[in-house]
């Protein structure tokens, strides 16, 4: 497998740049070049094939994972798309989890939607814009997350849990349309709309969690101040995993574009999933496989 | 022998019989015995000089090997270079495999090949067959900050190596021609002064998707010469252009109709007329485009390449090759489109792509994903289905993050035999049999010091950067840019390379360059450079060798160093 170089930035800082690159290669001068595009997301896979194991391997020792995933088939019965308090609930639930326990928990409740990271990601990029002016550091935009942190955690990775679950594997293409900017996910066959789409409905529609927002920046807060310690840095990366499936939801235009990133495909990743298989439920495995994601071009 | 004999009939006293009887002979037979005796130390005479001469020729011929045995070879390939241009006949001449490197009799064999070079060359060698390098000319401004329109982003001979074209980011063309050597100094070749100049592409903007096309010059290429007027490709992203570079020397004078500043004369002011006749002028270079081949492609262009049948060429972008005829500039043939049905299933990119240099009907073309496909014409009228595919296996304990970013290949050249391909990727050259598809036959690590600081070259886009690689006219050496403005020369035969630097501290006129190197860790001896001082904003992307003779030509950020063989 990989072997992680012995350079400052991990799996997580590298995912980072890597996004800052694709997001800055929009902007410049001549078009965005397809080639370098490709090989970030070749630098992102492997990034994220590393993060992903490492996180897993956490979960694995974890002891809250059965608890979570009792959790997760209970949030798996309802409707998706109806978010009320007993979601809100949940989400309490699963967010003082996170936020009280140590970072793995976190890391539990991301893997239950592990498409969180593509959301994460797509939330990193598409808060950059919005929230900071300073691109520069992976590091600025976390405040910028946080602001967004407090809403449930996942109507996506459910939407993606519910289409996920309809087969074992995930074989979900999501087409941006450069044109209309209509972003079709197209899976086994069944024409949906993009989940991320309708999480931002329902993002917005929900209200309860204004309360718990202040809880949840209070101790999110507090991460931010330990900025310096490498530690805390992954603790925080996992922190805004399970937090960061909301990215501002008022700008839909920056998640479909940078859905279209995104793409699905690369099915040959699915297979290298395998030894992952022995840990995770197949839950797990199926919302993983829309991290199979290849990029679409322009 | 003779001398015995002598000795013998000398002071045996048994000789004196024999001289008796021979006197008794003699008389008898006196000539005959005579001319016998005389031929034999005739014989014996030449001989023994022969043997002297020989003896003196080996022991010289050995002298001369070990004190500077690649100096033959080199000085030997300038003056067979016009039968190595030979197309035909290259094959007989030069050996196109080069000599291996544990047949230490190779030098001197090559040597003996042709006996009118001087067997003794002076000199103390060092790097790539002992060629020394040194400072011919520079070009651009000293000024240390560089405008992004003065970037030079190519850099081509022509074919008899007379003409230098360079291409910046500005669009802009410039050519410089070598001066005739002067008689003065038969052994300094001639400098290159500026020829022509002209703006070759403009900055556009594509409407329809919002982009702005670059005016940067990707590539240029030369065709080659066919009557007085030379005639150039160049392209940007999107447009390839044909230019014609003439020379005008002379012009019409005495027209009856205008003055001589172009007004028209008054009618009743004539009252001669008079035959229009040629006087001379200072010479003029124009420099006018005669096709324009747009909008064929809709990624951008990374390379062009003449066919050696002089009437097509083909341009490569990031998933299709085109196939053009250079007379026709509204129509092209797509020969090559990896574009997968489903963009996200895309896997790699077309990186670089050239047509073989003897045969018309082959092309290679380089993938990011570190293959080159060789395809055939031929075989069909979409090249998809290749004919050869060459691929090294990769080695899975140098796996890391960056292992698809730096086995991506920037650049694929022909040798000039046409049997060889050199591909250069981010660390590393290679030199590919065309008959052996399996592995490379020569690997040389250009600055693998870099592989531990990958992360931060990602960082700082510096992985990206696409080095190119040349061949020289003899195809025995091999040369590519690195970072810090170093360049590096490998030397097939001899498995030996060089790392020079193309700086302004170095150019004192015809002084020689020292060789550079880079210290890997632990003690840093002295001159040596250490790997974290590597200035990686100063990089070499862009080189030329000339094709004829030991000249090139190395592009830095902005400026361009022109760089001689030093000859005695």
């Amino acid at each position: 497998m990989i072997n992680t170089m012995e350079c400052a930035a991990d799996a997580q800082s590298l995912i980072s740049i890597s996004l800052m690159k694709i997001h800055n290669s929009r902007t410049q001068r001549g078009g965005i070049k397809l080639h370098k595009n490709l090989l970030v997301s070749y630098v992102l896979r492997n990034a994220r094939q590393v993060y992903i194991k490492e996180k897993y391997a956490e979960i694995y020792r974890m002891q809250q994972y059965e608890e979570v995933m009792t959790v997760c088939n209970e949030i798996q019965e309802l409707n998706p798309l109806d978010l009320d308090a007993e979601d809100a609930e949940d989400e309490e639930q699963a967010r003082a989890a996170c936020c009280g326990e140590e970072a793995s928990l976190c890391g539990a409740a991301c893997h239950r939607g592990a498409a969180q990271l593509a959301v994460h990601t797509r939330a990193a990029v598409s808060a950059l814009p919005d929230c900071c002016p300073l691109e520069e550091s992976s590091k600025e935009p976390e405040p910028c997350y946080y602001r967004s942190c407090c809403m449930e955690t996942s109507p996506v990775s459910q939407c993606e849990q519910f289409s996920a679950n309809s087969s074992a594997y995930c074989n979900k293409t999501t087409v941006l349309d450069l044109d209309t900017h209509v972003v079709t996910t197209v899976e086994n066959g069944y024409l949906h709309q993009d989940c991320c789409c309708d999480a931002l409905q329902c993002g917005q529609s929900a209200q309860s969690p204004a309360k718990k927002r202040k809880v949840e920046f209070g101790c999110c807060v507090s991460d931010v101040e330990e900025i310096s310690d490498f530690a805390a840095a992954r603790k925080r990366a996992k922190r805004e995993d399970c937090s960061f499936f909301h990215p501002d939801y008022t700008d839909t235009s920056h998640i479909s574009n940078l859905i279209s990133i995104f793409g699905s495909g690369f099915s040959g990743l699915l297979s290298r999933q395998a030894d992952v298989e022995q840990i995770c439920s197949k839950q797990v495995l199926a919302s993983l496989g829309a991290w199979t994601r290849a990029i679409v071009a322009f | 022998m003779g001398r015995g004999e002598n000795m013998g009939y000398l002071t045996q006293p048994g000789g004196r019989q024999k001289k008796q009887q021979f006197h008794l002979d003699v008389d008898v037979e006196p000539l005959f015995i005579r001319f016998l005796r005389t031929f034999k130390e005739i014989l014996k005479f030449v001989l023994f000089s022969y043997t002297v001469l020989f003896g003196a020729l080996l022991l010289a011929r050995w002298t001369t090997y070990f004190m500077n045995p690649s100096v033959l070879g080199q000085q030997v390939q300038r003056n067979t270079l016009t039968v190595l241009r030979d197309p035909g006949g290259t094959s007989r001449f030069l050996r196109s495999d080069p000599p291996e490197p544990s047949r230490v009799s190779t030098a001197p064999v090559r040597g003996l090949i042709r006996p009118s070079e001087p067997l003794i060359m002076a000199g103390t060698g060092d790097g790539s067959s002992d060629v020394q390098w040194c400072f011919s000319q520079v070009k651009g401004a000293i000024d240390d900050e560089v405008a992004e329109a003065d970037v030079i982003s190519t850099v081509e001979f022509n074919h008899s190596g007379e003409l230098l074209a360079t291409g910046d980011k500005g669009g802009r063309v410039v050519i410089f021609q070598q001066e005739p050597e002067s008689k003065n100094q038969p052994q300094c070749r001639g400098e290159y002064n500026v020829y022509s100049t002209f703006q070759s592409h403009e900055p556009e903007f594509d409407y329809l998707k919002s982009l702005e096309i670059e005016e940067k010059i990707n590539k240029i290429r030369w065709l080659p010469q066919k009557n007085a007027a030379q005639f150039l490709l160049s392209t940007n992203d999107k447009t390839i252009k044909l230019w014609k570079i003439s020379e005008r020397d002379k012009r019409p004078e005495g027209y009856n109709l205008k003055e001589e500043d172009g007004r028209y004369r008054d009618f009743n002011t004539v009252t001669t007329l008079r035959v229009p006749v040629f006087m001379p002028m200072d010479l003029m270079v124009e420099a006018s485009p005669r096709r324009v081949f747009a909008n064929a492609h809709t990624y951008h262009i990374n390379s062009i390449s003449v066919n050696s049948d002089c009437e097509t060429y083909l341009s490569a972008d990031d998933l299709r090759i085109n196939l053009w005829n250079l007379e026709i500039n509204d129509r092209s043939f797509n020969i090559v489109d990896i574009k997968p049905a489903n963009m996200e299933e895309l896997t790699e990119v077309i990186t670089a792509a050239e047509f073989h240099p003897n045969q018309c009907n082959t092309f290679v073309y380089s993938s990011s994903k570190g293959t080159i496909r060789l395809c055939d014409m031929r075989a069909a009228a979409l090249c998809d289905q290749h004919t050869k595919l060459f691929e090294e296996p990769e080695d899975p304990n140098n796996r890391s993050f960056f292992s698809e970013i730096i086995s991506s290949i920037s650049d694929v050249k022909f040798s000039h035999s046409g049997r060889y391909m050199m591909t250069r990727d981010y660390l590393s050259v290679k030199v590919w049999d065309l008959n052996m598809e399996t592995r490379p036959v020569e690997t040389y690590q250009v600055h693998d010091y870099l592989r531990s600081k990958l992360c931060s070259l990602y960082e700082n886009d510096c992985i990206f950067d696409k080095f190119e690689c040349c061949w020289n006219g003899n195809d025995s050496v091999v040369m590519t840019g690195s970072y810090n403005n170093f360049f590096r020369m490998f030397d097939r035969g001899y498995r030996q390379d060089v790392t020079l630097e193309a700086s302004r501290e170095n150019s004192k006129p015809r002084s020689v360059l020292k060789p550079r190197k880079v210290s890997t860790g632990g003690k840093r001896k002295k001159d040596e450079i250490s790997v974290d001082c590597l200035d990686f904003n100063k990089k070499i992307l862009h080189t030329a060798w000339h094709p004829l003779d030991n000249i090139i030509a190395v592009a830095t950020t902005n400026n361009l160093y022109i760089f001689q063989e030093k000859l005695n």
